[in-house]
């Protein structure tokens, strides 16, 4: 229970508004109106949407709520947003069946249709309240931006003084809708719900979290996959001054020793001063490039079909022209801001957790099954994640269970804040896993492309978790493939055969996941087979592309505003590439110069297919953000095993995206009057390839391994 | 007990003097503004004033700030500079999931106080210690160049330390 009252007073003066977040007991009382479990609107006018997707800097606090707003006709200062508790009966993901939690790009497609009737249904309740105040008719009462009003009697009211009276009324079953001509918030630029708070250092994520009497666990994990610990010795650890406790922990996913005390600082210390044995014998000792060697040997045997399209063989052997080429990519770390973070606290009837809360019903299970509880003993506050781009969502919920099981071995009486350092969080494991491909196109007497054929190797992220059962299908892993097997272009002799080896490094997905290696292959083969046919790379994709109209339409916008085609100053080039996911067409034109041997991005011109745009400048923040994410991957980024330990630590060695490599930026949304359909990843898998064509454009020579550090290629 | 000055006020606190700042910020006086990202100066998450200087607290021990000023995000606002750098942050929706944006914040008010009018080069120098995930690298430059044009502006009556 947080001692609310006492310290409420400490926290105002020191700026740390840890208990805002919880106000609930003592500060809330009950909203006056709740016709929903998304829509709350109190005495004073407040209306609160409860929203169940995880703001990690994609959107989801404000978008959501647009929805909601645009329904009720709310004025937008009127509206604040709390994240929803874990319950999947009330905020399941709709595609996911009864499970919640946040992924895919779905959080704008899945509240579409939900949030606007939340919102809608609010709104006839509000007037139904007025109608019956006035004794006029329902009909006759409108709702502007937040005051409801009868015109032809002049009376007006807000919706706190309607609000009572609003919760005796008939809840509507189906509320109309707006038209899209009636909007007036969505595709509006409308201000982001969180701006002012991560401006200021008011933002409370799950690192900020502080509850009487709290531990901090700082923990040691094994120094290579599959290693187990034999021996320790907490003696040093325990003479450092203030540490509490040292304890060790295992859980399905993960096991180690954790030192824990009153502050990080001293934790880590005593974590430092940790003496460990560790028995390695069935430990991963492999290095990358033999990994990626073993990889290559299996693209040249059969694979597992995941496409088939006319007689691939055949068409080889018949071919004019024959090209092939392989891609090599490495290890990726999330490498989010917000180092991996949990607070438990265990109550005597169940456990209270606190987490920028991704995988609410997979968490829930797992925690449960852990402790030996109900799920529904498991209590999940979502705060704000430091970024996520995916890991916060893991399969085997692996630092939820490091920190439930720190706090049951430690006995359980204090809160436990489990704390990875960045060196923790990037040895951690569950990586974008290595991949390899191998391509073969041929063309034909008049340079027609007529057969492709797409070998892909790499571990499978679904295989061993609970998404198994509905997502690999015949050995095929549908998020391995996707990119690749879908591939949009007309080619009458395809085909496309996978390889899932088993390596004992966790790997899951990482922003955009299947596509970020499928489009850079397939994107990069395209511009190879488009020079060896002579062809412009717009050019022949337009012609590849005529049964995929969103496709043509996006490409044709980017390549348009880009001005593909018209001259460039000498030692300036133009590439391009296109590519679907999760629903959403993004097409991006980069140019780039060379002055000696120095090679500059110059800028991108991204263009995106995404349904109604819900809010403009958020769909922009994403495309921006999804191509620095991706540029910073091709760039530099590699997480690399020698003798299966990690190499690399912090950011010194994992080099990142900094303000001076982002290129500006310019994003064109194609209009359309299809629902939304999610922006969070889809500009990620496009930048590199758009990268590699373009160096491709100027030095002749394509690029199939990422990332370009590892090439000796630097950009200026 | 380790006295200090943080933000115009006196306090005092019981730590190790090895201690870096940002935890004597963040654990002992539960200031969680100012954020943890590396702990070797490598990402500028944790971004501070010291004596009006950017500084990375994560690699400052508290030792080293005795009898020294230190700012934090929590107290930035009450600057003209640091003002106009949270407005223009706001106006230009800057953060995303914002874990980095309190030692951006830190970093534009420094460098506009010591450069009123940075350019694209300046900004690169000032900027390219503080790593965003998110990439909102351009909003950033956007915020900074809008807020240096509203404090062309508007002048401050008189001039004010950071």
């Amino acid at each position: 229970m947080i001692e609310n009252v006492s310290r409420r007073e400490f926290f105002k003066q020191s700026g740390a508004l840890v208990l805002a977040v919880f106000a609930r007991d003592a500060f809330s009382q009950a909203p006056a109106f709740q016709p929903n479990a998304f829509v709350k609107v109190g005495a004073d006018s407040i209306v609160t949407v409860v929203v169940k997707h995880l703001e990690m800097g994609q959107g989801t606090y404000t978008g959501l709520p647009t929805l909601v707003a645009e329904e009720l006709d709310a004025d937008w200062s009127q509206i604040r947003v709390e994240g929803a508790p874990a319950d999947a009966k009330r905020y399941n993901h709709l595609v996911w069946g009864e499970a919640q939690g946040t992924g895919g790009s779905t959080a704008l497609a899945n509240s579409w249709l939900q949030l606007r009737q939340a919102g809608a249904a609010a709104r006839v309740m509000l007037v139904a309240a007025a109608a019956e105040r006035w004794g006029v008719p329902a009909a006759e009462v409108t709702v502007t931006r937040g005051v409801v009003e009868h015109a032809a009697s002049a009376r007006k009211a807000s919706f706190g003084e309607l609000a009572a009276s609003a919760a005796t009324q008939v809840l509507p079953s189906e509320p109309p809708l707006k038209s899209p001509e009636q909007f007036a918030y969505i595709g509006r630029p409308v201000q982001r719900t969180d701006a002012k708070a991560k401006s200021t250092g008011a933002a409370i994520y799950t690192q900020d979290v502080k509850l009487p009497a709290m531990l901090t666990a700082v923990v040691l994990h094994p120094p290579r996959f599959g290693a187990r610990l034999a021996t320790f010795d907490g003696f040093k650890a325990r003479q450092v001054p203030g540490v509490v406790d040292v304890v060790p922990f295992t859980t399905p996913a993960t096991h180690g020793i954790a030192v824990l005390a009153r502050d990080y600082w001293t934790a880590k210390r005593g974590r430092d001063a940790l003496q460990a044995e560790w028995d390695e014998s069935q430990a991963l000792k492999l290095g990358s490039a033999e990994i990626m060697a073993e990889y290559r040997r299996l693209a040249a045997t059969p694979g597992r079909p995941a496409r088939k399209e006319g007689d691939v063989a055949s068409a080889l052997a018949g071919a004019a022209k024959r090209l092939e080429a392989s891609y090599e990519f490495p290890f990726l770390a999330h490498a989010a801001m917000e180092p991996m973070n949990c607070v438990v606290a265990l109550r005597p009837d169940g456990c209270e957790i606190w987490n920028g809360e991704q995988f609410q019903s997979v968490d829930q299970a797992a925690v449960a099954k852990l402790l030996g509880l109900p799920a529904s003993r498991v209590r999940l506050n979502m705060v704000y994640a430091g970024g996520s781009f995916g890991r916060r969502a893991n399969p085997q919920s692996d630092f939820l269970l490091e920190a439930a099981a720190i706090a049951k071995a430690s006995g359980g009486q204090a809160p436990i804040k489990l704390v990875w350092g960045r060196e923790d969080d990037m040895r951690a494991g569950y990586y974008r896993p290595m991949y390899f491909h191998a391509l073969q196109a041929g063309l034909d007497a008049r340079g027609e492309l007529v057969a492709w054929r797409h070998t892909i190797v790499g571990q499978s992220i679904l295989s061993g978790t609970a998404f198994e059962a509905m997502l690999v299908k015949d050995g095929i892993d549908a998020t391995s493939v996707e990119g690749a097997a879908n591939l949009p272009y007309a080619i009458p002799n395809l085909s496309v055969e996978l390889h899932s080896p088993t390596l004992a490094v966790p790997v899951q997905w990482w922003r955009s996941v299947g596509s970020t290696h499928t489009a850079f292959a397939t994107e990069c083969f395209l511009d190879e087979v488009a020079r060896a046919a002579g062809r412009d790379p717009y050019a022949l994709r337009r012609a590849l592309l005529a049964g995929h109209p969103r496709h043509l339409a996006t490409l044709d916008l980017a390549a348009t505003q880009a001005g593909w085609g018209r001259p460039l100053p000498a030692g300036r080039v133009r590439g391009l590439a296109v590519h679907e996911s999760f629903g959403t067409v993004v097409a991006q034109v980069v140019e780039m110069s060379r002055l000696n041997e120095a090679y500059r991005l110059e800028r991108v011109v991204c263009a995106v297919d995404c349904g109604i745009a819900v809010n403009p400048n958020v769909v922009a923040m994403q495309m921006e953000s999804g191509i620095g994410f991706g540029l910073s991957a091709a760039l530099s980024g590699a997480i690399t095993l020698a003798e299966g330990r990690v190499v690399q630590s912090n950011f010194h060695d994992y080099a990142v995206l900094r303000m001076p490599q982002m290129p500006p930026i310019e994003t064109h949304i194609v209009p359309s009057r299809e629902k939304p359909s999610g922006v969070g990843e889809p500009a990620t898998p496009v930048i590199a390839p758009a990268l590699a064509n373009a160096l491709l454009a100027l030095r002749g020579t394509p690029v199939r391994a990422l990332p370009l550090s590892s090439q000796g290629l630097v950009l200026a | 007990m380790i006295p200090l000055s943080l933000n115009g006020s006196s306090v005092s606190v019981d730590a190790d003097p090895e201690t870096p700042l940002l935890w004597v910020l963040r654990d002992h006086l539960a200031m969680t503004g100012t954020k943890f990202g590396c702990g070797m100066a490598l990402c500028g998450a944790c971004t501070v004033f010291i004596d009006g200087k950017p500084a990375r607290s994560c690699a400052t021990p508290v030792s080293a700030v005795l009898g020294r000023r230190i700012t934090t995000i929590e107290a930035v606002g009450n600057l003209r500079v640091g003002k106009a750098v949270q407005d223009a942050w706001i106006a230009e929706s800057v953060p995303q999931c914002g874990y980095c944006q309190s030692g951006q914040v830190m970093s534009a008010t420094a460098l506009l106080s010591a450069t009123p009018e940075p350019s694209d080069e300046q900004i690169d120098a000032a900027m390219g210690g503080n790593l965003c995930r998110c990439a909102t690298y351009l909003r950033i430059r956007a915020a900074l160049k809008r807020a240096a044009k509203f404090l062309a502006e508007n002048p401050p009556a008189a001039p004010e330390k950071p």
